[in-house]
């Protein structure tokens, strides 16, 4: 694994590589670079495995993690690559050409974040939901309880409780409960 | 007559009846895939069929309210409507999985007259079993409206009541009876198949009481069913009432 990685450093720039474990490591690279690095993980090192693709939402880096998960079923090990992209408008290379399954997680990740992979068959078509005319649900910034309340007719007399200040009511009724919570938050 | 004539006979009626005429009406503003759009079709004969699949299939009538007979002949067919509910084998939620059981020798709900069936049109009870999704819900109102009256519904765990631990998924509804006319409720998560049979025990004595009357408040209120079902089901591409 660890030369693999050397040999792939030479050759690209690597940004924060580290390993999870002793057979998976992960890295970031540059978007312009990521679908070059992938095709160059099956044909030459023998990732053949797509294992899965992902999406992370960095609101607070007004960023959007895409993930990349390869396994190489000879030498037994997995490689994550990591891209940034942007978060209005994102768009990505499209790897559909490289594995057939990755068509559908371009169009999940389409409905999911709204990222677009131009050239991705079927990526515009509904994946999940039918007829969603909202901002993607899987953004962070989408409100997904309020969207509730204002479509789906609450019932009133709906009430919840914290599970962890209603526990400590129960068993420590004598202890004042504003101080602990605060100390539970910190 | 050639057939060609009967042909043509054949496709005014089909296109000139007063369903077609209402079901135009309603579909005025309606999103229409492309397999289901008006076309013509070449026949094996060789004769021009006029084709629009929906308006075919399906009536674009509203439902129209059965008033109960009353009196002594009332009270016989409740008694045997209650003897004989006739399931649709839909799992529309995690609930589906309190259904299979009840059909073991363990529960034996066929002892109380109770059986599953494969189609709607079969069927007089439906079992909304759990979590139901504004996707899976556009299939429900397609299955209940399917269903002959008098037709019941039993809304099964919490999340039919108030959306239970799913109230703030964008995806799940939380009120069913905003949508479809619910009968009994049976609360829990999930209810075990005993909490099942004493919602089937329930929707007996309402049965036989004539308070079972739902298939008809459905009709009654249909319009404002229909608006709060057509607020959520954005691709709304049936007709409004699918028999």
């Amino acid at each position: 694994m660890k030369e693999i990685l050397d040999r792939i450093q030479s050759k690209y720039n690597l940004q924060d590589t580290g390993f999870r474990t002793d057979t998976m490591a992960f890295t970031t690279v540059s978007k312009e670079l990521a679908i070059d690095i992938v095709t160059y993980m099956r044909d030459y090192e023998g990732f053949k495995h797509f294992v899965m693709m992902s999406c992370v939402d960095w609101i607070e880096d007004n960023k959007l993690q895409l993930l990349y998960l390869l396994n190489n079923p000879t030498k037994k090990c997995d490689i994550g690559i990591k891209v940034f992209i942007e978060r209005e408008n994102p768009s990505m290379q499209s790897a559909h050409h490289l594995w057939k399954q990755i068509w559908t997680y371009q169009r999940e990740l389409k409905e999911a974040f709204g990222i677009d992979f131009p050239g991705s068959p079927r990526v515009d078509e509904n994946f999940v939901l039918e007829g969603w005319t909202e901002k993607p649900h899987m953004l962070r910034d989408f409100d997904t309880n309020k969207y509730a309340e204002e479509t789906y007719f609450p019932r009133e007399g709906r009430s919840t409780n914290d599970p962890a200040t209603y526990m400590r009511a129960k068993l420590y009724p004598n202890q004042p409960v504003t101080a602990k919570k605060n100390k539970d938050h910190e | 007559m050639s057939e060609l004539d009967i042909n043509d006979k054949v496709n005014e009626m089909l296109h000139k009846s007063e369903h077609n005429a209402a079901a135009a009406e309603c579909f005025e503003k309606t999103f229409v895939r492309p397999e289901d759009e008006e076309r013509e079709v070449i026949a094996p004969d060789g004769s021009i069929i006029k084709v629009n699949p929906i308006y075919d299939y399906f009536s674009g009538k509203k439902p129209t309210e059965e008033k109960p007979c009353g009196g002594v002949v009332e009270k016989f067919l409740n008694w045997a409507r209650a003897e004989s509910i006739w399931v649709l084998g839909f799992g529309t939620g995690c609930g589906s999985i309190e259904i299979p059981p009840l059909m073991t020798p363990r529960f034996d709900a066929f002892r109380f007259g109770i059986q599953m069936r494969p189609t709607p049109r079969q069927s007089n009870a439906f079992i909304i079993s759990g979590y139901l999704s504004v996707k899976t819900l556009k299939r429900v109102i397609r299955s209940y409206e399917q269903m002959p009256s008098p037709k019941y519904i039993l809304a099964l765990g919490s999340c039919t009541i108030n959306g239970g631990m799913y109230y703030d998924s964008y995806s799940t509804i939380n009120r069913l009876d905003k949508y479809l006319p619910v009968d009994v409720y049976i609360a829990g998560c999930m209810p075990r198949p005993e909490a099942l049979l004493a919602g089937f025990m329930k929707l007996k004595e309402l049965i036989k009481a004539g308070k079972a009357e739902k298939a008809n408040e459905y009709a009654r209120n249909f319009d404002e069913y229909k608006a709060n079902q057509k607020k959520i089901i954005k691709d709304w591409n049936m007709p409004d009432y699918n028999w």
